[in-house]
Formats: C-alpha cells, structure tokens, sequence
C-alpha cells in the first residue's frame, strides 16, 4: 500500500477503524509454536483466557484451533494446561520443524 | 442478564482488545486488560496512560481496541477519564445521551503511583464514576525498565542496578492500595490474572458501585523481571500465594481477603525465576531475602488484622 | 437588545461563557483569572447555565481533563494564567495536534522567577506556537467579543482547534469599563449547537484518539496541522462579518490606527495599544505622520497582511510585553520582522521591551518611542534596535 501524503491522514489522528490492528500479523514473531492436541483437551479454556495474543480460537463455548497469525508462541498456554491425566494438551515445537 | 463467570460462556463474547497488538511476546499486561474487557456487559469508555500498553496497542492507523479509546500523556489517565466522564454527565443530564456507559481508565504503575499519582488522586477525591486500573508491572517498562516507586525491594532495574556498591532497589514499594484506600473512595481492591475469576468479579462488583474505584493488578513483565516468556501467570499467582500480591478488597471500609492461600509458600518461590532478584541470592545478600521476607510477613499480619478489624460484627454475629 | 453595563474583564468574559452556555468547563485557581472562573462556578452553581464544573487539582488536570471531555464530544472551556498556562504546556500541544476546539480565556501574567502575579505576556508568548489559535484584546469589551467568536472559529469544521483569548492580568481583568453586552439569545444563536467530529461517546462507532506515530507519519501530521492554520484567517474574517451582524463592531485580523498615511508606527498588543492611540493622536496634532497597528490573531500569524499594511512606513518600533531570552528581540518583533523581510522597501524596525511583570506603560514612553521613530525616519539611522523602556538602571 502507498503510504498516506499530509493531505489524507486523519484530522488529528484519530483512528475510526476500530480494531485494525487485526491487520497486522505477528505471527512471524514466534520461535516456538503451540500445538494442541486435542484428545488431552479437557475444554478447561484456561488457553483461551491467558493468552495474551487472543490466538486461541473459541467457537460454541469450546476450545477450537490455534490462530497461527497472531500467536507469538510465548508458551503461556502450554505452561498453563492442565491437560487430561497428566498428559498436556499443548506442546511447543520449534517453529519451522 | 450478566454473562455468567464462566470461561465457557465468556468465550462466546467478543474479546475487545484484539490480536495484532504489539506487546512483547508472553507479557503479562493483555490478559489483564482481556480480563477487565470480559467482566463488563456494558459499553465501556477507557482513557490509557503512555506506557506499554498504550504504546504497543494503537500505533500509527492500527488499533486494537473495539471500544471507544483515548490516550492523552503518561500522568493524566485518571484527570482525562474524568473529563469524558463529566462530558457524559452532562450530556445525559440535557437529554442527548441516553445509554448507560462505564469508564475505566489503564495506567502502568509509572503511570499510576508515581508521575500519574496526582492526577488519580484528584480524580478519585472528586468522585468521578469511574475504574481505575493500575497494571503493576514494578517499573517503568516501556522505557527500559527504570525504577519506579513500585519496584519491590531489591529488584534489579535499569536505573537502579545491582551494582557492587548498592545492590539494587533498597527502598520497599509504596502501598498503592491502601493509599488508594484512604481516599474514602467506595471500593478498592488487588487482583491478579493467575486468579482470572476473582478478578473478573471484583470489575463486575466495582463497576456496579457509582463512583470511584481503583483496582491494582499485578502483571508480570518477563522483559524486566527477566523471566520466560511462559510464566508470567505463574508468577501473578507465585505473587499471591507467597502473600506478595494478596488479593482483597476494601468495600465501604471492610477489607476482605478474597483468596487466601490454602498453604503460605516462601517468597523465594516468587523470587528465584526472575532474573531481577537473583543478586539477592548471593550469600552477601541474605540480608536482602530476609528483610524482603520480612516485609511480606509483616504487610500479611497487617491485612489480616484489618480484615479481622474491619468484618462488620453484628452480620458477623448473626451467622 | 444589547446592554450597556460597567464591568472588569473578567466579568465581560465569564458572561460571554455564561452566555455560550457550555458543556464542561475544568479549571484551576491562579491570579488573575480566578475571578473570572469564580464568576463562572457562581452561574453554574446557581443555575444560569448547563455546565458540569470540574474543579481539579492542578491545571495540568484542567487541559487533560478539558481534552478528555472535548474528545468525549462537547463543548469544552477553561481559563488560566502564568503558571498555571505554563504547567498546561505539555496538554496544550496535545488539545491542538488532536484538533480538539477547547476555548481557553487567558488572562496574561508574567511568569515566574521572580515571582509576579500582574500583567505581562510571557505566559501568552511561551504558548505562541502551541499550535492554537490566539486572539489578543485591547479591552474589556474586545475579550468579550473574541471570546464569543472564539467558539465558531475552534470549531468551524475546517478548522477545529483550540483557541485561547488573550487580555492583560489586572489592566483589564480587573478595572471596570463601560461596554456592550449582547443579548443572550444573540450570542446562543450567533455560537449555534456545537457539531461533534469522532466523539468518543459514540459507542456505536468506536474510535481510537492518540496512537503512536512513528518516523513514516509524524512529519505529516504536522504538515497537515500547518494546513490548517494556514486556513484560519479566512475563518476569522468570515466570522467576524457575523460578529459584526449582531453587534455592530468591526474585528479583521489586526486593527490599524490612523496607518495609512503614517510614515512611523508602533506595533504593540493588548492594552498598551490604548495608551499609544492617545499619544499618537498627540503628535499627528503636531503634524507628525504616526500610526498604530494592534495584532489581534496573533496564532496564526498574519504575516503576508502585516508586512502590506506596515511596508509603506519610514520607521516603526515593536513593542513587546515579553522578552524572548537569548533571541535578541521580544517575540512580536521577531514575528514583525518576518512579515516586513520579504519586501525590498521596508521600514526601519526597533524594538522595545516594556511593562514586564506590570510595569506601568505611560504616555512619557510612548513619546519618547515616538520622538525616537520620528529622527529614525528623518535620519535614516537607528540609535538601538532593542532596548528596555520604563526600567531603572
Ligand atoms: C511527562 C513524561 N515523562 C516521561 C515520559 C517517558 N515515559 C513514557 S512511558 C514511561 C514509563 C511507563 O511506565 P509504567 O507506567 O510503569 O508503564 P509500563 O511501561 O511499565 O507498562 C516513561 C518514563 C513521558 N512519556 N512523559
Ligand atoms: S503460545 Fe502464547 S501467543 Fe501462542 S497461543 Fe499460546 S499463549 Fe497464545
Ligand atoms: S488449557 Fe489445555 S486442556 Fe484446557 S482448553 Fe486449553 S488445550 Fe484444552
Ligand atoms: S516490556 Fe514488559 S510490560 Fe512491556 S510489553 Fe514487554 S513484557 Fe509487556
Ligand atoms: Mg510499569
């Protein structure tokens, strides 16, 4: 996209768009993904409330798939799953294996 | 009605902080704010201090706030809020308005018990119905970690550096809470993200109070606490169950611990994973562990003696 | 009908905020504006007006909260002096690079140290370039009217920024003049409904106000702001034809006093100019060709204006109620000189530095300015270009 001259930028930067940070993607920021999987899941949605990027998806009240955009594969999901008998439901890879 | 406190239900709502902002991978300040978003059913207005939230959230066309939004400066959240508030009033007092909106203003602890301290204080005496959130992350992160007046005790920071000569922060933390507390305001409380639903609870319960209120939040910071990126829940409730981040609340003068850990753990549990206490490890530096300890032991006994004090005796006495 | 009635500055621009009615006012004692918000706590406590008064705890707070309000969406006003102008200073870049249309009455102050609570216009020439809109007045009855147009001009849609009115501390804040008010139904319908530009109350469309903006937009930002200045002094005139409407009285961007045929002239803001009108008249009874010209918007600066109607003279002496340390010349000299450089004919300019701290300006020094100006004119040569007046030494 053409950056914006001085005569079309927003009178006093103000953004009225809200929520456009959707457009821009850090999911290229992660070293390490998440992986879920998903018989461990015990539906806890503790993934869902401390990641700090939004990058759990949700759908129906449930846990669904990671939103590899954004997530930043911090690792505060796998860290904090209770997982099923011991089992976690979510490991971290090295990103790119 | 109220979405019920359940994380099952509240992910069926729209989280109003989105994806795509920029804070640092693992930090402990979003799922503070996703937090206080999620606890509230009405609209919300917020006003944002500068510091890391500010900075890493709206950035140039890019916003990751679905609600109505204005950051000003670093030390006028709470004098700002309190402008839009009033712009409120008095345009629901002429007819013009007719919903009924909550305001909640973000404030780093930079933001909130130092530069900002006066500004909030001002606020909250004049009665502004509003929430004020501090997201304590004990030190001016945004900036490269310098000390702030919340630094705990002999945490390394940039500006205070564990040096060979003064080994870091040798000042206590100010007690924000209670200072907050003393102002009379109707209702305060501490929270953490680890404890997602006292937390959740206690918004819904201040944002139900007309007034003001302030809540203060711990949230890790693994840049400046230099810690893993995976921990910073870990840490927020290492904070509360080694009773350096007790959670309570003061409604109307009666202080309430809402969680009180089951077995109190020793604050080097909270300590060891950062990166910022571990000169406090080196066997010239007990004296640093203890009086920290010390410190916590102390601030504990205090909280529970007021809560004991304060517990309102005749409910009391009838149940 | 329009009233006549004997009242101080103050009172003249607490009615015209009485009268424009607005939505939220935050203020913050400081002498000698504080009459003025006390004036005005009195009508909103009494009912006279819609206003919600916060009362904050310092005027860092007022500008902050006066921003948060004016985002909010509504009509927004404070009033301040010195200090109090100089603790806003951080916030009143961030009300103008927000286009936020905060009206702010000023009443001119000399800043500290040494501590001085009379009138000068150090505080009013520290905010010069603030990127607000400033309109300075002579008297009591022009604070009234600028303060009254100073709501349509902020907040015409072209424009939308803050405007501060300026009048001296004391001079006129506090001395009683006969003047005109006008009826409150004139000035309602004269300032209109205020139109709202991204309110933050708006929860329907949420809007984010204050991003960072890195290296790749800052500079357009700015640009963009510059445009808009460049756009006021059209507004300005267009307004003050309405003004003139209603009242009768004529406002352009200055106000020039027996200049046309004057071979020198002083330039001086605010009250002064007064004093220098009656002197003046003095010498052209003596034959000799003086003049006057009083800036009135003096953010923005009318340079191209200025410089037409003051390239003609022999000499004229600028007077400024300020000093800018370390520049050499006071403030409206600089800006002066701008105006005249661009021509290859202009007069000979000096400039004087008077009243600091309120430091009585009398007729002895006008005349002696103007008996300087007049050998200047005949001579060709200039004793100082810069020099105090009225001080001891
Ligand atoms: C008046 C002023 N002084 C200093 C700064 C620089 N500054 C910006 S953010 C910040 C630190 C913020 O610390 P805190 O409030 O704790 O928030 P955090 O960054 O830790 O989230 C500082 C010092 C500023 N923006 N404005
Ligand atoms: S790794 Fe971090 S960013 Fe990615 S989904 Fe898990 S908690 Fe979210
Ligand atoms: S935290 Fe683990 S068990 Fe709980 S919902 Fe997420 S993946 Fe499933
Ligand atoms: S520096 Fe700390 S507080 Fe700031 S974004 Fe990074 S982790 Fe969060
Ligand atoms: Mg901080």
């Amino acid at each position: 996209m053409k950056p914006k001259g001085w005569k079309e930028v927003a009178p006093g930067a103000v953004i009225t768009e809200a929520g456009s940070a959707l457009k821009f993607k850090t999911g290229s920021w992660r070293a390490f993904k998440p992986k879920w999987i998903e018989e461990n899941c015990i539906q806890c949605m503790f993934c869902w409330i401390y990641c700090p990027d939004m990058a759990v998806k949700a759908k129906d009240g449930k846990r669904a798939e990671f939103d590899y955009d954004y997530c930043k594969g911090c690792g505060i999901c796998a860290l904090e799953c209770p997982g099923k008998k011991g089992n976690k439901a979510i490991v971290m890879e090295e990103e790119g294996k | 009605m109220a979405t019920p406190l359940s994380l099952k239900e509240l992910s069926k709502k729209e989280v109003l902080l989105t994806a795509g902002h920029r804070m640092c991978s693992g930090c402990g300040a979003p799922p503070v704010v996703k937090m206080v978003l999620l606890a509230s059913d009405y609209p919300v207005v917020a006003s944002n201090a500068t510091g890391c939230i500010e900075v890493s959230t709206c950035i140039s066309e890019y916003t990751a706030w679905k609600i109505p939004w204005i950051h000003n400066a670093f030390e006028n959240a709470a004098a700002t809020l309190s402008g839009v508030e009033t712009m409120y009033r008095s345009l629901k007092k002429q007819g013009k308005i007719d919903k009924e909106i909550k305001f909640i203003a973000f404030g780093g602890d930079g933001g909130t018990y130092d530069i900002g301290f006066q500004s909030l204080s001002g606020a909250m005496e004049r009665g502004h119905d509003m929430l004020y959130i501090c997201y304590d992350n004990g030190a001016y992160m945004n900036t490269g970690i310098q000390r702030s007046s919340a630094t705990p005790f002999g945490a390394d920071t940039t500006t205070c550096p564990a040096g060979s000569v003064i080994p870091g922060k040798l000042q206590q933390r100010k007690d924000l809470t209670k200072i907050m507390a003393a102002h009379g305001i109707p209702y305060v409380a501490q929270a953490s993200p680890s404890s997602w639903s006292d937390l959740m609870k206690k918004v819904r319960k201040a944002l139900e109070i007309k007034g003001p209120k302030f809540m203060n939040i711990i949230a890790p910071c693994n840049r400046g606490w230099r810690s893993r990126t995976d921990d910073a829940i870990l840490l927020s409730r290492l904070a509360v169950e080694t009773c350096y981040w007790p959670l309570y609340e003061i409604e109307n003068g009666v202080t309430r611990v809402t969680v009180k850990p089951k077995e109190k753990k020793p604050l080097v549990d909270f300590l060891k994973p950062q990166g910022r206490f571990k000169h406090m490890f080196a066997p010239e530096n007990e004296w640093m562990l203890k009086q920290a300890q010390e410190e916590v032991e102390k601030n504990w006994e205090r909280l529970l003696k007021e809560e004991a004090f304060t517990a309102p005796k005749e409910e009391a006495a009838k149940e | 009908m329009p009233k006549i009635v004997a009242v101080t500055g103050n009172e003249a621009v607490a009615e015209a905020f009485r009268q424009v009615n607005p939505d939220v006012c935050a203020a913050y004692p400081i002498t000698p504006s504080t009459d003025l918000m006390q004036r005005f706590a009195s009508f909103v406590n009494n009912g006279k007006v819609k206003t919600e008064m916060i009362l904050v705890e310092s005027e860092h707070s007022a500008m902050s909260a006066c921003i948060g309000a004016s985002a909010a969406g509504g009509r927004v006003i404070t009033a301040t002096s010195s200090q109090g102008l100089a603790l806003m200073w951080e916030e009143l870049f961030i009300a103008s690079g927000t286009r936020l249309p905060i009206v702010l009455g000023l009443v001119n102050r000399a800043l500290s140290a040494p501590l001085n609570i009379h009138g000068d216009h150090s505080d009013g020439m520290g905010a010069r370039d603030c990127g607000w809109i400033q309109l300075w007045s002579e008297n009591g009855q022009e604070a009234y009217d600028n303060t009254i147009q100073a709501f349509r001009i902020a907040e015409h849609m072209d424009i939308r920024l803050p405007a501060m009115t300026c009048m001296d501390g004391f001079i006129i804040s506090h001395s009683i003049e006969r003047m005109e008010y006008l009826d409150d139904e004139a000035v309602k319908n004269f300032a209109g409904e205020f139109r709202t530009l991204n309110p933050l109350l708006d929860i329907e469309h949420p809007v984010s106000y204050g991003p960072l903006i890195l290296p790749d937009y800052y500079m357009e930002f700015r640009r963009a702001h510059a445009e808009v200045m460049s756009k006021v002094s059209k507004v300005v005139l267009s307004v003050a034809k309405d003004f003139e409407k209603i009242s009768g009285r004529k406002y352009g961007l200055f106000e020039t006093y027996r200049l046309e045929d004057a071979e020198i002239a002083f330039v001086i803001l605010n009250s002064a100019a007064g004093t220098s009108k009656d002197v003046i008249d003095e010498f052209r009874n003596k034959g000799i060709k003086a003049g006057l010209l009083k800036p009135r918007l003096y953010r923005p600066f009318p340079y191209e204006e200025v410089g037409e109607a003051l390239k003609h003279l022999k000499a004229v002496c600028v007077l400024d109620r300020a000093d800018a340390f370390g520049a050499s010349y006071g403030p409206l000299y600089i800006d002066i000189a701008a105006s005249l450089y661009p021509y290859k004919e202009r007069p000979l300019l000096i400039n004087k530095i008077y009243g600091l701290g309120g430091r009585d300006y009398l007729p002895e020094h006008a005349e002696l300015v103007l008996n300087e100006l007049a050998e200047t004119a005949k001579t060709g040569k200039v004793k100082t270009f810069k020099e105090y007046i009225g001080v001891r030494e």
